[in-house]
């Protein structure tokens, strides 16, 4: 793969003692966690801290008739009761839509409700007591008398005349709708020598974080500021969200987040029990700690990928992929979420399917619907697996229908690799990937033709297994196209401020966040790679409005890339800084000198001149030793984001190898392989674990996961123990490789990587069990694959 | 029924070697006991109905879920706590193992599972995968995909059969 030369050159700059860019290095500060000293926000106490406890509504629609408090006022422990009517007095409600999704619509959202409730779970009334125990027993008291209303569930039938509408202000049911047509869709499919359609059904399922959401709002009244101690991946956005809805200014408000309990995008948004925490301290003057249950988990946390598509696919006999086309229908829950919106989904359906492919016919509609369950949003591989799952499962079928291997159809398909620069039909700019390469490593690495021997022989003996592939794209390195464009206030840029202290270590502060991925990792890695020093040196702080730059956060495979670059621009410039004091300390010329192990050294032959410490000793404390007119700026702050692209698109591909026992319907997944390109990679061990947990979540959507809804709105396994996650023993071991291209728009030439497995792992399997079930003429286009699903298209139940 | 309709009741336990007399409402679990009274916060509280096994702690050298155990059920009972079995060192190379193959990331399962992971390798000094994967399927981990746990578990069950047989 062709680099650029700057790039070259800069990397084999770093390719020296202390270089730790490519290199596995153990993260930073993991003993805090592993030997449970970390602080996690559901760990944090305050003094005068009391506790939230949501009343929720138990209906999925119905209007509010009265609410009596009087009871749960007098129990023990309570501090206040207040309904949402009360807390509007403190908190403004909001409309999530975005400029740029054109005809977006949602309806005003509350805090908590007001006047109606719309999906089973919404907050009506909050508790705060001394204790958690003592607001839950006081919230048992809390009366609420409700008129129900007929419920919108089924996402198929929202937008017909006689289902009611659940926000009359908006007119319908419908909340947002994309059409795209490109190429000649219909002279295509015409021209086809064969075309395939089937319908993509997708499970409703969530994140699950182990730690729930949890958050510690502490109004401080004295200094008329509000601190936000919450387990976010987006500090700066809810810094912007909190004081604009309460009234204050941005300063006014700081957000910390310490350590967080798994995030996956659950994270990444404001919720309304949360906005109404951060308002019920600002009435009670008070710290007020709200942490969600395992219940409310699954009834407020965002689900997301409820959609339904149907597709269509054109192949001549040769191969050749004519067309695609998609017709996408999503449920999102009552509102679009704020402040990121419930549209974005869809939207990258639309903009992904077919997207590692050369055809320039695609046409696609998707439509988002409103209805009375918990509200949609981003989650981990937002419209990824819904894009990959439709694309290469027609692709499968297509191959199947003119009788050719998966993998060749692909091969004559997939973009070439020296076809980049070029853009896809929907539009999406692809500086650099590799399609063709990707596979190629990843044939190699799971001997397929042996395993497609092994199939055969095994069939013979009844062994029903199969094999799957996907190719994909990801979004990663998101410019202000994603957000900013349409008006919210998330920043696509991030900074860092590196500083050099009085004894030699360095400090930087990043914008990023942390959630596990290896933020503090990286920035220390690139930091000591570029400054010469060791990375113990390094201290990274992240996750606080007061000590860190500005910036977007750690969502969207966004860290390495954007915060990565800025770290680096900053460390070199605070090597610039060093070397010119260094060049007055020693009576030489900063183009002389470089730093390696701590120490300013010869550029030539690496001699030790001065220790980083004694220099900083020097600066801070003997200045006057220094020349006249130096002023040494041992701190250097930068900023980064793309501008070039809107985009980084990477590239990967995945294979599953399962069995499926035919008679129980259970799928036995045996080995998974990925080969994806991040362009450069910082830490392999920490790009690899990134892959390896994101194929997991996948293969829980494809196998397990699903939030199960009544007819009338009640989620009916709200619980752990009834929403299957994937457990140890159900896991195959994953092998990785990865093709490297990195993206010229930055010196660090990284990409993201966050989202790469489960963009493609629950394609693979369905596609897998496809080619096991191909015997017997089955095709399943659903997930989770559950043995009843699988059962039913054996015809044996 | 309300915390103060309930009388407390008086407990006397070890915890990490420690002990500890207090004066509890009998409907308080293990988990937030240790947690809200001990401040032992390293013992997680994921799904407080047994399943995701993030407040796995050792009561009388047993693995137990704190969330479904009274504290009361504890009175002159043995506990150790993920704080307890760091300090003592009794899993010091097993937490390395997790260090040097990334085997935790957000880390709110970790305590638990190398509680889990330290009860299996008490009982089978040789686990192969598939008994590791088995043993810890009652540990959630939502940010590894679990391969590198299984690593980690199966490099220090070498690892001391090494140690031992040299010993």
């Amino acid at each position: 793969m062709s680099k650029p030369a700057a790039n070259q050159q800069t990397l084999s700059e770093l390719d020296r003692p202390n270089s730790y860019i490519g290199k596995t290095v153990p993260r930073p500060n993991l003993d805090r966690l592993l030997q449970g000293r970390g602080l996690y926000v559901s760990d944090l106490e305050l003094p005068r801290m009391t506790h939230a406890v949501f009343v929720r509504s138990a209906y999925a629609h119905a209007r509010i008739i009265a609410i009596d408090t009087s009871a749960s006022k007098k129990m023990p422990g309570v501090i206040a009761v207040v309904t949402g009517e009360e807390l509007a007095a403190v908190i403004t409600p909001w409309v999530g839509v975005l400029s740029h999704l054109k005809g977006l619509k949602s309806a005003p959202q509350r805090a908590m409700a007001v006047e109606k409730v719309c999906w089973q779970g919404e907050a009506v009334v909050a508790v705060v007591a001394t204790s958690r125990a003592a607001a839950e027993d006081a919230a048992e008291a809390v009366a609420i008398d409700y008129q129900e209303l007929p419920v919108v569930t089924d996402m198929r039938t929202a937008l017909d005349p006689e289902t009611p509408v659940i926000h009359a202000s908006l007119g319908d049911n419908l909340a947002f709708e994309r059409v795209l047509d490109a190429g000649a869709v219909d002279a295509a499919f015409a021209g086809s020598d064969e075309v395939v359609e089937a319908e993509f059904v997708f499970g409703r399922h969530t994140g699950v974080t182990l730690e729930p959401r949890a958050v510690v709002a502490d109004w401080n009244v004295a200094e008329a500021r509000l601190t936000i101690y919450q387990g976010t991946q987006a500090p700066h956005m809810v810094q912007n969200i909190a004081a604009l809805h309460l009234g204050l200014d941005e300063a006014q408000v700081r957000v910390v987040c310490k350590d967080v309990g798994g995030s996956f995008g659950i994270k990444v948004h404001i919720y309304a029990d949360e906005m109404a925490t951060y308002a019920l301290s600002k009435m009670l003057k008070r710290p007020v700690k709200f942490v969600a249950d395992r219940m409310e988990s699954f009834n407020t946390d965002i689900h997301a990928r409820d959609h339904r598509c149907k597709g269509r696919i054109g192949v001549n006999r040769d191969g050749t992929i004519t067309a695609f086309e998609i017709d996408d229908l999503t449920g999102i829950g009552p509102y679009s979420m704020y402040p990121r919106t419930s549209a974005i989904e869809a939207n990258q359906v639309v903009n992904l399917v077919g997207g590692p492919y050369t055809t320039k016919n695609y046409r696609a509609r998707a439509r988002v619907v409103f209805q009375n369950k918990n509200v949609m949003c981003q989650y981990r591989a937002v419209g990824h697996p819904i894009a990959c799952s439709v694309t290469e499962g027609l692709v499968d079928l297509a191959a199947m229908k003119i009788g050719m291997d998966p993998v060749e159809i692909r091969r004559r398909n997939l973009i070439a690799d020296d076809a980049y620069p070029c853009v896809s039909a929907s539009g999406l700019r692809f500086e650099l990937l590799s399609h063709h390469q990707s596979l190629n490593k990843l044939l190699k690495m799971m001997d397929y033709d042996a395993l497609r021997a092994e199939q055969a022989s095994l069939r013979k003996q009844n062994i029903h297994r199969g094999i799957g592939i996907a190719s994909f794209i990801e979004v990663t390195n998101p410019s202000a196209a994603f957000y900013g464009v349409g008006g919210a206030k998330i920043s696509s840029q991030d900074g860092v401020a590196v500083r050099l202290d009085a004894q030699g270590a360095v400090v930087c502060q990043t914008s990023i966040t942390e959630q596990g991925q290896g933020s503090e990792s990286l920035t220390a890695q690139i930091v000591g790679s570029v400054l010469g020093v060791s990375m113990e040196k390094v201290r990274v702080i992240l996750g606080d409005t007061d000590q860190t730059p500005y910036g977007g956060g750690t969502w969207a495979s966004r860290g390495a890339g954007i915060g990565g670059e800025a770290a680096l621009q900053a460390a070199k410039v605070l090597k610039r800084n060093i070397l010119e004091v260094a060049a007055a300390i020693l009576q030489s010329t900063p183009s002389e000198l470089d730093i390696a192990n701590n120490a300013v050294v010869n550029a030539g032959d690496g001699t030790p001149r001065i220790e980083l410490r004694e220099l900083a000793r020097i600066v801070y404390f003997r200045p006057d030793t220094l020349p006249p007119g130096i002023q040494p700026e041992l701190m250097a702050t930068r900023h980064y984001v793309p501008r070039q692209y809107p985009f980084a698109f990477t590239n990967g591909v995945q294979a599953s190898w399962l069995e499926v026992d035919t008679d129980t319907g259970f799928v036995k997944l045996l080995k998974h392989w990925v080969v994806e390109d991040c362009g450069t990679i910082i830490n392999p061990q920490l790009v690899d674990e990134q892959i390896r947990g994101g194929v997991v979540q996948g293969l829980g959507a494809a196998l397990f996961e699903k939030c199960l809804y009544d007819e009338r709105g009640q989620l009916t396994n709200a619980n752990m123990a009834e929403y299957l996650v994937p457990m140890s023993g159900e896991m195959p071991d994953i092998d990785i490789g990865h093709v490297v291209s990195p993206t010229s728009e930055s010196e660090l030439g990284a990409k993201g990587a966050g989202e790469a497995g489960t963009a493609g792992a629950a394609a693979v399997v369905t596609n897998a069990v496809n080619d096991a079930l191909s015997p017997f003429g089955a095709v399943i286009t659903e997930i989770p694959l559950t043995p009843e699903l699988i059962l039913t298209a054996l015809k044996r139940i | 029924m309300g915390a103060g309709t309930t009388a407390a009741h008086p407990i006397s336990l070890e915890v990490n070697g420690e002990r500890v007399e207090a004066l509890i409402s009998p409907r308080i679990n293990l988990a937030d006991f240790l947690r809200e009274h001990l401040k032992l916060t390293g013992t997680h509280v994921g799904c407080e109905h047994g399943v995701c096994g993030a407040c796995t702690i050792r009561v009388n050298g047993e693995i137990v879920r704190s969330c479904l155990m009274l504290a009361v059920q504890a009175n002159e009972a043995s506990v150790e706590t993920i704080e307890g079995l760091s300090d003592s060192g009794e899993i010091s190379d097993l937490q390395a193992a997790f260090r040097e193959r990334n085997a935790l990331q957000c880390g709110f399962c970790t305590p638990a599972m190398l509680i889990t992971a330290q009860d299996l390798l008490e009982s089978d000094d040789a686990p192969d995968r598939e008994r590791i994967r088995e043993h810890l399927s009652g540990n959630y981990c939502r940010c590894t995909g679990y391969q590198a746990i299984v690593d980690a578990v199966e490099a220090t069950a070498k690892a001391r059969q090494m140690n031992k047989s040299r010993a």
